[in-house]
């Protein structure tokens, strides 16, 4: 059964590609462009991972991160954010609030997909 | 008497006393005399009667020549004398006792007059010294006060208790509260023996005070300390401060110097580029991100379907005219803000040209003119290398073109400046220019290690070369950055030009802060406001206003033209043509002025610290009384009243209005019925009024408030 991944992000010129680039990766994607559209997503049905934008409309990236590290039942999710700004500052903050892993733009696809990978587990095809 | 009636009177009684005396002599012996001795004397005298009145005669005036001579000598000649001493005393050191008389009083006279000789001689010493000491303090206090007006750094000293005893103009406009362009005049609070606390926060000072004492106590050599605080106008301002110490040896704090710098213009700066970065890193970061995913999947997975294909190839497109678009407006909008990193002078054009003109001159041996440029163009620019490349450019012109002479000229083009160096002969070749800019700067033997190109990024500028557009000439043009609105001269500097500004007393330095109340100082320490108003009329209680308030301020003595405050207001009601022909002040003058409201609390904030001193200030007080309940501000300061003050001073005079006043004083009136003007001349009949209250015991303000309480006008009330 296919890993499944939710992608977060209200760009969609980077939602197409993540999307694309995560199917080609043979995962079940889903896409949700705000802060509580992506908590209605895990709530309906539960992601493996979640590539979490901080700049997110109605509820930021770490509010979402948040949400899901105070819920116990979420607790086996990975969360990748991702980031525009990149200050260490936020880095430092998005981890300490329970983010697995913190990609800053522009980032490499292939780090990413190796990222994801190796969050769930999985080795290099 | 006259000294030739009282002559005559003496020489009468004398007279009088000798025929008395020979009277008795004669009757006593006639009746002592037998009749037969009365016979014979008869006898003898019968004949001889005629020679006996002459002899008598003869020695009556024999006498009366010698009391004469006598009296001259010894009653005239001292009396003489001491009209001429008093004289020389009290008014003509210069005269000199004139030598007659007995001999006794020539000696006497010519005594007083080597004692005359000796003090006129000690006197002129004396003055000589003091005016040479006056002199050399004047000059000191003129240069400083010279180089204080100079700086564009704002200065003020205080003493430990904050109270201000030396301030610059610059500081002056920095604490400026209503604008000074506003017509209806300018305030500012800083003023000599006010407090620093009334700008600045408390415990700003105290903190910095402290950490300069710190640091002293670590044997720092250079004590002072930086903070940054703002202004009520929002201004910010870094301050420093450096002790001032009583004694150097001891290097015992007896006061502080603040330097103040506005860093308002150079936030925002700072600012502005911190924002151009942001968006130039944090906002490009996205973008970027979206063109480096969909590239990376083009060329990872060539195999995908054409539909897939065309949405990256949609998305670089997007993205990449979305930074090309970000790019282009930070570059236009931060354009002044990314270049000019080099610190550079704001410096007026022509001065520049006549500079560069002597150099030329003096240093290549070029005969160089100028085209005087517009008297407001200024421009920003690092002078002493661009001097240089002017130079360098002249040295290459006449080495290798043989040019002779050159001329200058400046003009506005566009945001920028060009400065011109032109001269007749064909245009140079591109490379042998661009030789010129890219070689180190040489000029009359002394080297550089920059380029001219170097010189003219500094200025952010461009330089190159074409022909004059009106004359066969060819030049080298180089813009620079032009600078806009210089700052302008403050007005009211012009304003007290013929006086000298009363910016510094170091009096103060001794003052101490007195515990004593207020009523027990003597009225020569204390500070006062002194204040006029104009008004809508004389019924405050049936609705009129004050339209005018013009204020001034004695501090030891002294009193502070420089610091006032003259301000009109808006009474937000019709002014009467009858107020009108007395205050001169009309319905266009008061509109879109300041109301009462929002002058008291600066007037009550220029007032702290001090006692109130007007004409008639019952009248005035009742002004700013009415005002207590709608703005809060209660004036509880000490009054002084001239008008009451005259009436102690001259009870029997009829009039006390001002004008009889200072007529009666000697203070000349100018400018009344304008409540500045009125002030001012308040504020001198009150100086002058101090050494008479003094003749008559009146020394503390309790006492003088006391004498006025007791004058008869002190009945009038509003």
């Amino acid at each position: 059964m296919p890993k499944r991944i939710l992608i977060a992000d209200d760009e969609p010129n980077i939602v197409v590609s993540l999307e694309f680039l995560m199917k080609r990766e043979g995962f079940d994607v889903q896409v949700a462009t705000d802060g509580e559209a992506a908590l209605q997503a895990i709530a309906a049905q539960m992601p493996d991972l979640i590539l979490l934008d901080v700049m997110l409309p109605k509820k930021d990236g770490f509010e979402v991160c948040q949400h899901i590290r105070s819920n116990a039942a979420w607790q086996p999710i990975k969360v990748v954010m991702l980031t525009a700004k990149g200050r260490d500052t936020e880095v430092s903050k998005g981890l300490a609030l329970g983010a697995d892993a913190y990609m800053t733009k522009p980032f490499s696809t292939r780090d990413l997909v190796a990222q994801v990978r190796s969050l769930l587990g999985l080795t290099a095809p | 008497m006259h000294h030739r009636t009282r002559l005559a009177v003496g020489l009468g009684a004398l007279y009088g006393l000798l025929t008395v005396l020979f009277g008795i002599l004669g009757l006593v012996l006639w009746t002592d005399m037998q009749d037969a001795e009365r016979q014979a004397v008869l006898a003898i005298m019968k004949p001889r009667y005629a020679m006996a009145v002459v002899i008598i005669l003869l020695a009556w005036l024999g006498l009366g020549l010698m009391v004469g001579v006598l009296y001259r000598a010894y009653a005239l000649a001292p009396l003489r004398l001491r009209e001429q001493a008093l004289v020389m005393v009290n008014s003509n050191p210069a005269l000199r006792l004139q030598v007659r008389g007995a001999p006794e009083i020539r000696t006497l006279a010519q005594v007083v007059n080597a004692l005359a000789d000796q003090r006129e001689s000690l006197q002129r010493d004396v003055e000589q010294k003091i005016l040479e000491a006056k002199t050399s303090v004047e000059e000191e206090r003129n240069r400083l006060a010279a180089l204080m007006s100079e700086l564009t750094q704002g200065v003020v000293v205080c003493n430990l208790e904050g109270r201000i005893l030396l301030y610059n103009n610059r500081a002056r406009l920095q604490f400026q509260v209503l604008g000074p362009g506003a017509s209806g005049g300018s305030t500012a609070l800083i003023g000599l023996g006010r407090s620093i606390f009334a700008m600045m926060e408390r415990n700003l000072i105290t903190h910095a005070l402290e950490s300069v004492q710190h640091r002293l106590q670590r044997g720092s050599a250079q004590p002072s300390t930086n903070f940054v605080t703002s202004t009520r106008a929002g201004q910010l301002i870094r301050v420093q401060m450096a002790p001032v110490f009583g004694d150097a040896t001891e290097r015992v704090i007896s006061g502080y110097v603040l330097m103040l710098d506005n860093i308002t213009q150079h936030v925002e700066m700072q600012n502005q580029r911190d924002l151009l970065l942001q968006t130039l890193t944090e906002g490009s970061r996205a973008s970027l991100g979206n063109v480096r995913a969909a590239a990376e999947n083009l060329l990872q997975y060539p195999d995908m379907e054409n539909a897939q294909r065309e949405r990256f190839v949609a998305v670089i497109r997007d993205e990449v005219q979305t930074l090309s678009q970000r790019i282009q407006h930070a570059s236009s909008e931060f354009a002044d803000t990314i270049r000019a990193r080099w610190p550079l002078e704001d410096m007026l054009g022509s001065d520049l040209l006549q500079v560069a003109q002597q150099r030329i001159e003096q240093r290549i041996g070029l005969s160089a003119t100028v085209e005087a440029p517009a008297n407001d163009l200024w421009i920003r620019v690092d002078s002493f290398s661009l001097l240089q490349g002017l130079c360098h450019l002249a040295a290459r012109l006449k080495e290798t073109c043989g040019v002779d002479a050159v001329a200058l000229r400046l003009q506005p083009s566009g945001r920028r400046t060009a400065l011109d160096l032109l001269w007749s002969g064909p245009a140079l070749d591109a490379a042998v220019l661009a030789d010129w800019e890219q070689t180190p700067m040489r000029a009359d033997g002394e080297g550089s290690p920059l380029t001219l190109r170097e010189v003219i990024e500094r200025h952010g500028g461009e330089l190159w070369q074409q022909h004059d557009r009106d004359t066969p000439l060819s030049l080298i043009r180089v813009l620079l950055p032009t600078t806009v609105a210089h700052e302008a001269a403050d007005p009211s500097v012009w304003l007290h030009k013929e006086s000298r500004p009363e910016y510094y007393d170091f009096d103060l330095f001794r003052h101490t802060e007195e515990t004593r109340a207020l009523d027990e100082r003597l009225l020569t320490q204390l500070s006062y406001t002194v204040f006029d108003t104009e008004t809508t009329g004389l019924e405050p209680s049936e609705g009129d206003e004050i339209i005018q308030i013009g204020a001034t301020r004695i501090v030891n003595g002294r009193l502070l033209r420089n610091e006032s405050i003259d301000q009109l207001l808006d009474p937000q009601r019709r002014l009467t043509p009858e107020s009108i022909s007395i205050h001169g002040i009309t319905e266009d003058m008061v509109q879109g002025q300041p109301t009462i409201a929002q002058v008291l609390p600066t007037f009550h904030a220029f007032c702290e610290d001090t006692v109130l001193v007007a004409h008639n200030a019952a009248f005035d007080m009742r002004f700013l009384q009415l005002k207590e309940a709608s703005t809060g501000i209660v004036f509880s300061h000490p009054v002084l009243d001239t008008l009451l003050l005259s009436g102690v001073i001259h009870p029997n005079q009829e009039s006390h209005r001002l004008e009889a006043i200072a007529q009666r004083l000697g203070v000349s009136v100018i400018g009344r019925h304008t409540a500045l003007g009125d002030a001012i001349v308040t504020g001198e009949i009150f100086l002058k009024m101090l050494p008479l209250l003094a003749e008559q015991n009146i020394h503390t303000l309790g006492q003088a408030r006391a004498a006025a309480a007791r004058t008869y006008y002190a009945r009038t009330t509003y």
